[in-house]
């Protein structure tokens, strides 16, 4: 292993309802841990709900600077407030992240890239896009504090569910200036490694990786 | 002739069911610690390790390794030599997912009709693929499969004059278009050869041979190495932030097949590559 001065990333605490100033300070890459009010959504609980907004009703929850997280829970124990929590493919959710965010929503907590439409939703209205960590399900089931169904009861797992979070630790994938980490942390890894690999005979002692 | 009672199956499958959700099989273990501790790029070691640390707290039993515990995959490799009694064995694997799914607090992921969508609210019916094989023992692997992964394969028929190029192309192709979804690192299954629908069973079951178990034939053994590190060249990484561990394995299953054709298959499962198996 090459020796590298330990680059400690101060996780960034943020708060939920998710106001425009927190939104703007956050950059891609940066790591956080959410506490306050949070809403699950999945795919068929979106399908209601845009359809709701179709026929001029009401979404479930105040939608304005709200943070909804893409998760259908498994059960919980007795005595647990909910079961594993982990999030759902994001894609899935393109179709409608527009739509909530032209309408006031400030976050979204999921896994995995995002189409041009939801980066520029995303942009238009000073939002931010969390990653959480795809089968991290676990860890992330101990930061939830209190769960309540509020709509769409008959839906099960897919549920709209109101949580209480404390320290919710996720990534910020897409800032509100539209910088995605996707593409960056996989540039950096590749400039790292290629950056590396050019450097030959101080790569040579590294082992791992470093006939490219 | 071996006689085996369908009670027998269900509480075996219950017990399966129960196990694979809370405690991932030690091949993919040592296969994450592994690449945790070899990962260069620091965020990705990074993720790794939080990823260890999942699956080390859902051995604990509380909380599922995964929220998603999936729509059950279960190979059923039937000796001939044995007779089933009681009843019948694909409602006893269904009642065994039943009974696993409510006694293990498990998410119930299935609806009964792909347009309607209706949940079962069982987690049954299982996805079963059925061998008959000589002997006179049962051998059953349980394999709980998520979708995020199940949603980013893909199937082709390749022409012959494709070749081995033609196979590799589009199974890195499949690999770049899932990217950070099917929550990499990965565990890649690839069918080759056969018909349409078996290309897709020889994939999914090419992610039933454990992560330790090496191809036994050494030109497929030689090919799953080379096309692992051509995945982890592609710098996609842990979780699709960057880094090297995009995979942490290729496993390949080859049937033979038409002078005309080369059908490929690519299963992707993410790195909660849960299976336990049992012999009765």
């Amino acid at each position: 292993m090459m020796e590298k001065t330990e680059n400690i990333q101060k996780d960034i605490r943020i708060t939920a309802p998710l106001s425009r100033e927190q939104a703007l300070e956050l950059k891609a890459g940066d790591s956080v841990l959410i506490s306050g009010v949070i809403y699950t959504a999945r795919d068929a609980a979106h399908k209601r709900m845009v359809e709701t907004l179709d026929q001029g009703g009401d979404l479930p929850f105040d939608v304005r600077d709200a943070i909804v997280y893409y998760v259908g829970p498994s059960p919980a124990r007795p005595g647990n407030v909910i079961g594993s929590a982990g999030p759902t493919t994001s894609g899935r959710m393109d179709a409608y992240a527009p739509r909530l965010l032209d309408l006031g929503l400030r976050g979204m907590i999921g896994k995995g890239a995002r189409n041009q439409g939801v980066i520029d939703a995303i942009v238009r209205n000073e939002a931010v896009y969390f990653a959480a960590i795809g089968g991290g399900a676990a860890v992330i089931a101990d930061s939830i504090k209190s769960m309540e169904v509020i709509a769409f009861e008959e839906l099960g797992a897919e549920a709209v569910r109101r949580l209480e979070v404390v320290d919710l630790p996720a990534i910020v994938a897409i800032d509100s200036t539209g910088a995605n980490y996707y593409d960056i942390g996989r540039r950096a890894y590749l400039a790292e490694r290629d950056g590396a690999a050019g450097d030959v005979t101080d790569a040579a002692g590294a082992g791992e990786g470093d006939e490219v | 002739m071996k006689q085996i009672h369908v009670n027998n199956i269900t509480e075996a499958v219950k017990n399966s069911c129960l196990e694979a959700n809370y405690r991932l099989p030690s091949d993919v273990m040592n296969a994450l610690e592994t690449a945790a501790a070899s990962e260069p790029f620091k965020p990705a070691a990074g993720i790794l390790n939080r990823i260890v640390e999942n699956h080390h707290l859902a051995a604990k039993g509380v909380y599922p390794i995964c929220q998603d515990t999936g729509i059950v995959f279960v190979l059923v490799e039937l000796g001939q030599e044995v007779h089933i009694e009681g009843g019948s064995l694909e409602e006893a694997i269904n009642e065994g997912v039943r009974q696993g799914y409510g006694q293990g607090f498990l998410r119930k992921s299935v609806v009964g009709d792909p347009i309607q969508r209706v949940n079962t609210g069982d987690n049954t019916p299982a996805a079963i693929q059925w061998r008959v094989v000589p002997g006179d023992q049962l051998r059953v692997v349980i394999a709980p499969k998520g979708f995020g992964s199940e949603n980013m394969s893909r199937l082709k028929m390749l022409k012959p004059s494709d070749g081995l190029q033609g196979v590799e192309d589009f199974i890195l192709e499949t690999v770049e278009l899932a990217g950070s979804n099917p929550c990499p690192p990965i565990v890649i299954g690839v069918g080759i050869g056969g018909t349409f629908d078996l290309v897709a069973g020889l994939a999914k079951r090419a992610l039933m041979r454990p992560l330790d178990e090496a191809h036994h034939d050494p030109y497929y053994q030689a090919l799953e190495a080379s096309l692992l590190e051509k995945v982890n060249a592609t710098g996609i990484g842990p979780q699709g932030f960057g880094g090297k561990t995009t995979a942490l394995a290729v496993r390949i299953e080859a049937y033979p097949t038409h002078i005309a054709g080369l059908p490929v298959a690519v299963n992707i499962n993410c790195h909660a590559a849960r299976h336990v198996e049992f012999t009765l």
